[in-house]
Parts: structure tokens; sequence; C-alpha cells
């Protein structure tokens, strides 16, 4: 239909509408009444709540899901529902949240999955050099900086997302829709992927851009629909996209200030970090310090050595070289265990493997770190750990149908909730919080934010690892910044700025009169 | 109980029904009793097992380990003279030491499971071998141990002595498993031992004693098969005993990959593998047959019980699209 280097032309004829579609899964109406048209070269920021419909959406797009009722048009054949071969022959392209890609593999062959060339007749042999010479053009397109032949292996979280980009790109794709595709580049590699974005429009390529980060979606989006309980909750027009305007649209009213006022003057310093060196940058030491009450934001590039740093100062894995000291006190770590006995917590990133035991219940997760103190003569007491969940349960809002489900059938704030309750009912002094709310809706992350300052008031040192910079800048009382597993300078709230967070971040000074 | 081990009860009482029709041998007593001993010779090792299972691991060495201890033990207390409890405390301190090695090799030093133990398997069979070169350890004539061999090979009230042993540790151990913070523990290392470790369990520790408790209950059902048998030849002694037990823990609805099973499903496990050789053994079936009938019954057993899960997840869904509700099905899985 398009061709290529057509500008995004608002009276261009959407290729794909949906109408009036309705799916409603057990006890669940996951979509009602929602409509939506794709124009070429347009780019759609979709915005929700999780839960909002936004999964179930993208499975109608991509013939995974066939709704109840409703229509799908693409180029004028209209249809109840898609198979995947028909959304894949229509030209809708997938890059998810979870990339599917083979580590095993080069990036040729990643992006040629399932569609290898072939030569040597019967025998059917993967035509390698044919694969690679067809995968340059789409990597220099995207402006790759890696080589066909590059491992999967050693890619960045970024680079792999260009690959999958590529591999969209290598089925002509029309439309690609890239789920929450920025959660977990920071900073730089967010500006390239916006980049990206604007080169796919620029060809008439069509892009659905799925993100709880916001101020990507005012930046990048053409057109914003927010979804609210499954319904179109409304749709804004380039001029009209503004942070709080999506917001109010997806909770439907205005967010109160999901920032806490300022922290008052911290206390001492409770956890000293010397010279602390990791496997990530083993030569580079770390020196922090953690005062009692604060939250102190840790920003910087993914790959800076943050969550290793997290994990040696939870015991995780022993620390190459450094000191730490608790309340004047030195201090050695040589498993978890003797972190949890001091009261230093972590909220691991990622929940599913490390923060949760997914198929244990809520009470059994929450008690887990304690056990001991909910039993009696090393005899668990149902009664005691209910008593502790129920507390834990009454206190973060955990929305469960009982505490005795797996975690696994949680949301994802709700999870993000269990892990926190595992550490709020013991006594914490030290609380390490690894990208606390990623993937989570903003009505958690108020919550979740709320929770950390009333730790903080409660006179325990807070350290947030975030990559989110709204995150960071809207819930510090300090950042420092990391770059290459060094600490490349430390704001104070005058000094906040996105500028100055990623001047650090990548390695450069901040401005005016930020000290490190 | 839960439903699974009823099921599993439900298909030992329902094969039991069918052999008793055919044969109606296998309700004698002395059968019940014969078959009932040599459920609590292998029960024993299977607890052991069990625990070594839930972790996520697996223990190839019993049957080895089996064969070592009793050659063993019964040259100890009938050629070298040493007392019976003295014996018998060595044995369990050998246990306790391999156990740990297994576990210090697994944890610490980072070999696989299956590895770690199948060098075991290899070892204790070839030390048992050499130990008594060959030969066959055994009691002489009119050697006796009255008070041992009243623990071990007795009856009481018709009950023989191992069936009573058993009970006994099965009784504490199901304690352990499903009551004590060890137990819990144990679960959670299995089901997701990361996540266990971040929350400030000594997940290291906890394997360890897993091992432990294996070999050393390992040891115990090695001197009542000891007993029992009365001779011992080191090569074939205790054969692919740990296939039975971990067979046992998979009919008894364990999970190989960890963090699932009851201990009362692997009692019923053990019941119903014994259940089965008796069944060989009085229907006339060439004996020759007896693993290809215990293999064939354990692989339907588990599909069976794996379609059975998949059309009760599935009927869980359609009711509750007819409630309305929001319940999901997995969530009904986990009050094991």
């Amino acid at each position: 239909m398009q061709t290529a280097r057509q500008p995004a032309d608002p009276q261009a004829a959407p290729f794909l509408i949906l109408e009036d579609i309705r799916k409603s899964y057990p006890g669940v109406l996951a979509l009602d009444q929602f409509s939506m048209s794709v124009r070429p070269g347009e780019v759609i920021g979709i915005v929700g709540e999780n839960g909002a419909g936004k999964s179930t959406l993208m499975k109608v797009f991509g013939g995974i899901v066939a709704p109840d009722s409703g229509t799908i048009t693409i180029d004028g054949i209209a249809r109840p529902a898609l198979t995947v071969a028909e959304s894949m022959a229509g030209g809708i392209a997938f890059v998810h949240q979870e990339l599917n890609l083979f580590d095993n593999l080069d990036v040729a062959a990643n992006v040629f999955i399932g569609r290898e060339p072939r030569k040597g007749g019967w025998l059917n042999i993967v035509d390698t050099r044919k694969q690679r010479a067809m995968v340059a053009p789409l990597l220099k397109r995207i402006g790759a900086n890696f080589a066909p032949d590059t491992p999967m292996l050693s890619l960045s979280l970024a680079q792999r997302q260009m690959v999958e980009i590529a591999k969209a790109l290598s089925v002509k794709a029309r439309l690609v829709i890239l789920d929450e595709p920025t959660s977990s580049l920071p900073l730089a590699e967010t500006d390239k992927l916006l980049d990206i974005i604007a080169g796919l429009k620029a060809d008439g390529i069509a892009v659905i851009f799925i993100s709880h980060r916001l101020h990507e979606i005012e930046r990048a989006a053409d057109r914003v629909v927010a979804l609210r309980d499954g319904r179109l909750a409304g749709t804004l027009q380039k001029h009209e996209i503004t942070h709080d305007r999506m917001v109010k649209l997806m909770i439907g009213r205005a967010l109160k200030a999901q920032v806490a006022e300022a922290a008052p003057q911290p206390g001492p310093v409770m956890l000293k970090v010397r010279g602390v060196r990791t496997s990530a940058h083993p030569s580079k030491p770390v020196d922090l310090d953690l005062h009692r009450g604060e939250i102190l934001g840790l920003a910087g590039l993914v790959g800076a050595g943050r969550t290793e740093l997290a994990c040696a100062l939870f015991g995780v894995d022993p620390m190459l070289a450094g000191a730490l000291e608790m309340d004047g006190v030195p201090l050695k770590l040589r498993s978890t265990a003797q972190a949890v006995e001091r009261g230093i917590f972590l909220v691991p990133e990622d929940r599913k493997a490390t923060g949760l035991v997914l198929d244990m219940s809520i009470v059994e997760n929450i008690s887990l770190p304690d056990l001991p103190a909910h039993s009696r003569l090393m005899m668990v007491s149902g009664q005691m750990e209910g008593e502790a969940a129920r507390r834990q349960q009454g206190e973060l809002d955990i929305r469960a149908a009982r505490l005795t489900v797996a975690t696994k059938s949680l949301s994802g704030g709700n999870q993000q909730k269990v892990v926190l309750a595992k550490w709020l009912a013991m006594a914490p002094k030290v609380m390490i919080l690894d990208e606390p709310t990623r993937g989570i809706d903003v009505g958690a992350k108020a919550e979740i934010y709320r929770l950390m300052r009333r730790l903080a008031e409660a006179g325990v040192a807070v350290l947030m690892i975030s990559s989110d910079m709204e995150e960071v800048i809207g819930v510090s009382d300090r950042i420092a910044v990391m770059h290459e597993g060094a600490i490349s300078g430390i704001l104070t709230p005058g000094d906040f700025s996105e500028e100055n967070v990623l001047l650090l971040a990548v390695g450069k000074t901040a401005s005016k009169r930020a000290a490190s | 109980m839960n439903k699974k081990d009823l099921g599993l009860l439900l298909l030992i009482l329902a094969v039991g029904a069918v052999v008793a029709v055919l044969n109606p041998r296998f309700l004698l007593p002395i059968n019940i009793s014969n078959t009932s001993n040599l459920v609590g010779l292998f029960g024993l090792s299977a607890i052991g097992q069990a625990f070594v299972i839930i972790t996520g691991g697996i223990e190839l060495s019993v049957g080895s380990m089996i064969a070592l201890v009793g050659v063993l033990f019964v040259d100890f207390i009938a050629s070298e003279g040493v007392p019976w409890p003295v014996a018998l405390g060595l044995m369990l301190v050998l246990g306790v030491l391999v156990g740990l090695a297994h576990g210090f090799l697994i944890t610490k030093v980072k070999l696989q499971p299956f590895v770690v133990t199948l060098c075991g398997l290899l070892i204790y069979r070839g030390v048992a071998r050499f130990y008594t070169q060959d030969a066959t350890a055994g009691f002489g004539f009119g050697q006796d141990f009255p008070l041992l061999d009243g623990l071990t090979t007795g009856k009481v009230y018709g009950v023989p002595a191992s069936v009573i042993a058993l009970a006994i540790v099965a009784g504490a151990m199901w304690v352990v498993l499903h009551r004590s913070v060890f137990g819990r523990y144990l679960y959670a290392v299995g089901k997701n031992e990361e996540a266990a470790r971040y929350s400030g369990i000594r997940t290291d520790r906890i394997v360890i004693s897993a091992y432990v408790i294996c070999q050393v209950l390992t040891v115990l059902s090695a001197i009542y098969f000891a007993m029992y048998t009365r001779s011992i030849a080191p090569a074939s002694h205790g054969n692919f005993y740990e296939l039975y037990a971990i067979a046992a823990a998979v009919l008894g609805g364990f999970s190989l990959q960890g963090g699932e099973g009851s201990l009362i499903g692997v009692i019923l496990g053990v019941i119903l593998l014994q259940e089965l050789q008796n069944l060989v053994n009085l229907l006339g079936i060439p004996s020759s047959l007896n693993f290809a009938v215990m293999g064939g019954v354990i692989l339907i057993g588990v599909t069976m019980d794996q379609q059975w899960g998949a059309f009760m997840a599935r009927r869980l869904r359609t009711r509750a699209a007819r409630a309305g509700s929001t319940a999901r099905p997995d969530v009904a899985k986990n009050s094991g």
C-alpha cells in the first residue's frame, strides 16, 4: 500500500481497523466496545494500568486471541478474528517485553529463525552467508553498531531489542508493536530506541508503543490511546498529549502528588560502604553512605553495576574487596542470612526469579525470611504466620481472594507488595529496592513510593535503584549515579534534573554545583 | 491426605482386590506379612530419597550404600566381634559422613547431584566388593543376636518389626517435612532455590541436610536388609534399590524438579510397588517380567496423573467461567 519514505500522513487511510471488539474471560471483561485504527507511518502510544486490557488487545492483533464479537479489517478485508498467519501476512510484527531470542545463536540466525535461507537441495543446509548478507542492511537501517555474526550472548539488552526490530523489518512489517520496550532500558538506550521509532515512521511503518513510561510516550507518539477496564478511555492527538492528561485517562481521575514532600533532615550514617568492588567491575571501588531516614536514589545505565552493588550489600555474592560498617560496627557478610540478621533487606530486581517462591502462597512467602519467629519449638504455626500475613495485607492493601493462593496468580503490583511484606513484617534497618516499580501500574507505584517514604520516616536507610528518571528524581532525597562500576556523582535536591543524572550516568560531570 | 494420595490409595486397594480375586493366597497372613516386611525395608530408604528429591536433587548411591553397609555391619558383628550397638553407631556415622560429602560436593563444589551420586554408586559398590574380596558376608552357624534380631526381623503381634520401624520413622519424618521450619525451607529451596536464598535462608545447609537425612535412613534400611537376607553378596546386594526408591517417590506424586510431594505419597508409592511385585509372583507371571510390569505400571500411573491434572484444570476453568468468578485454576493446586 504505502511506498517507502512516505511521511506520516494524518489523511492517509487506515490500513488496519478494529471495531467494537469485545473479549471476555471467565469473570473478566478484558475488552469491551473497543475500536481503533492504524494509519501507515503513525506512532500510537497505548497506555493503561495493568489489567486495563492492553495484553488482550495485543493478542487480538497477533491472532492469538479471537474476540467474542467485533470486526478486524486489514486492507479492506473484514474478519471476525485473525489467525496468527493472517496477522503476519497483514504485516503485523511484535517486539515482546520478554525478548524471544536464542543466546546460543548469532544475530543473523535469530533474525531468520524458522525462516532460514537454505541451500544444498535436499540436504537443506542453512545458507549462513546469505543469511548474514540479508541481515546486514536491516541492521544498518536501524543504526545498529554490531555485525550480523555477533553472538547474541555478547549483546546488551538494548542491542537485543534492535535484533527483535530487525526481525520485524525482515518480514516487511507495516505495523511494529513494541510491548514495554523501554522498561529495562535507561536513558541513552531509550533515546536510541525512540530514534529507531522515528526511522520506522519515516519509512511509513506504523508503530504501536506500549509503555508505563509516560514521558517517552509523550515524546514519541503521534496519538495516544488510553485503555481503562477494557474500554477506550480516550484518545489524545499529538498536541494534546501530556503526562497529566494520560494519567487522568488511565485512572479516571487526576493522580494526587505521587511524590512525597521534601524529606526531613537525614539522620546519621547507617551503612557505610567503603571500597567495595564487585565482579561486574572489579577495578572500580564504590564508596557510599546510607543515612537513616533517607531515600538514596541510585541511578545509572543498565550494566553500571548497580544490581551487583545491591547484591554485595545483601550478601548474595561475596564482594571482591571493601569494607562495610553498620552503625559504626564493621560488618562482614558471607551470606544473605547474615544480612537479614542485621536488618539489611533486598527487594530484588526480578521478583519472579528471586523475590518470590511463585508456587508458594502469600502467607508462606511473607513468613519465609522470619519463619522461626512464626513457629513454636521449630514447628511452623499456621496461626502465627497467618496473622502476620493478614496484618501485612491490611497495611499494604494486597489484593487477593485468599492469603493461601499461590503468589504466581497475583498481578505484578500485588506480587511486589508481597515481596515488600516479607521484609516489613520484620524490622528493616537498611532497605534496598532494585527497580521496585518496574512493570507495575500507576496506582501501585504511588503506594510503593508512599511506603518507601514511611520507612524512611521510621528511620530506615532506603536505597532505591531505578532506571526510571521521573521516579529517581521524584522520590529520592539524594541521587547517587553510577557509571561503569563507580559512583560518578551524588546529586542533592537543588541539582536534581534529568540532564544532570544523564550526564553523570554517561560519565560526564553534572552542570552547576554537583559535587561528587 | 490430599486428593493425589487418596487416588493412589484407591489404586492400591483396587489392584489388591483384583489380585485377591485371581489368587486368594494374596490375603493369607503369611503373604501380607512378607509383603509388608518388604514395604518396611524399602520404605525406609524411599523416605530418605524423598527428602533429596524435594530439593530437586537425586541420590543414586542408595543401592551401593545398602551393600557397603551390609557387608561392613555383618562383618563387624559376625567376624570382628564388635558389639552390634557400636557397629550400628559406626554405620550411622558413616551415613552422616557420606551425606555430608555428597551435600558438600553438590552445594559448595557445585557438581550436579546426578554426577556426584552416580560416582558414589560406583565407588561404594567397588569398596563393598573389595572389602570382602567379592565373597559373601554372612553369619556363622548358631550365631545370633537376640535383641538385634528381635528389633529387625521379629514380629510384634504379627506385625513385622520393619513395619513398626517404618511407621516410627515415617511419623517423625512427616512432622519434619510437613510441620517443621526445616520442612518449609526444604520445599522453598526445591521450588525456587534463588528466592529462598534471597529470603535469607542458608540454602546450602538445607540441601546438605537432605543428603545427610537420606544417607542416615539408607543406613538404617541397609541394616534391616542385612538382618533380613542374613548373607550379603556385595556384587548384587541392593542392586537398583535407589531406582525403587525413586520410582516410589515418582508414583507418590513427587516431581524430579523438586518442591513437590508428600510423605504419605512416597509411602503409598512403596506399597504399590511391593504390591506389584507380589502380583507378579502370585499371578504366575514369569518373574523375568518383573521389571517390565513395574515400569509399565509406573508409566501408566504417571501418564494418568498428568492427564487427570490437565482435566481438573480444564474443569476448574469452565466451572469458574460458569460461576463468573475470577478464580484461576492454578490457585487450587497449591493446597498440597
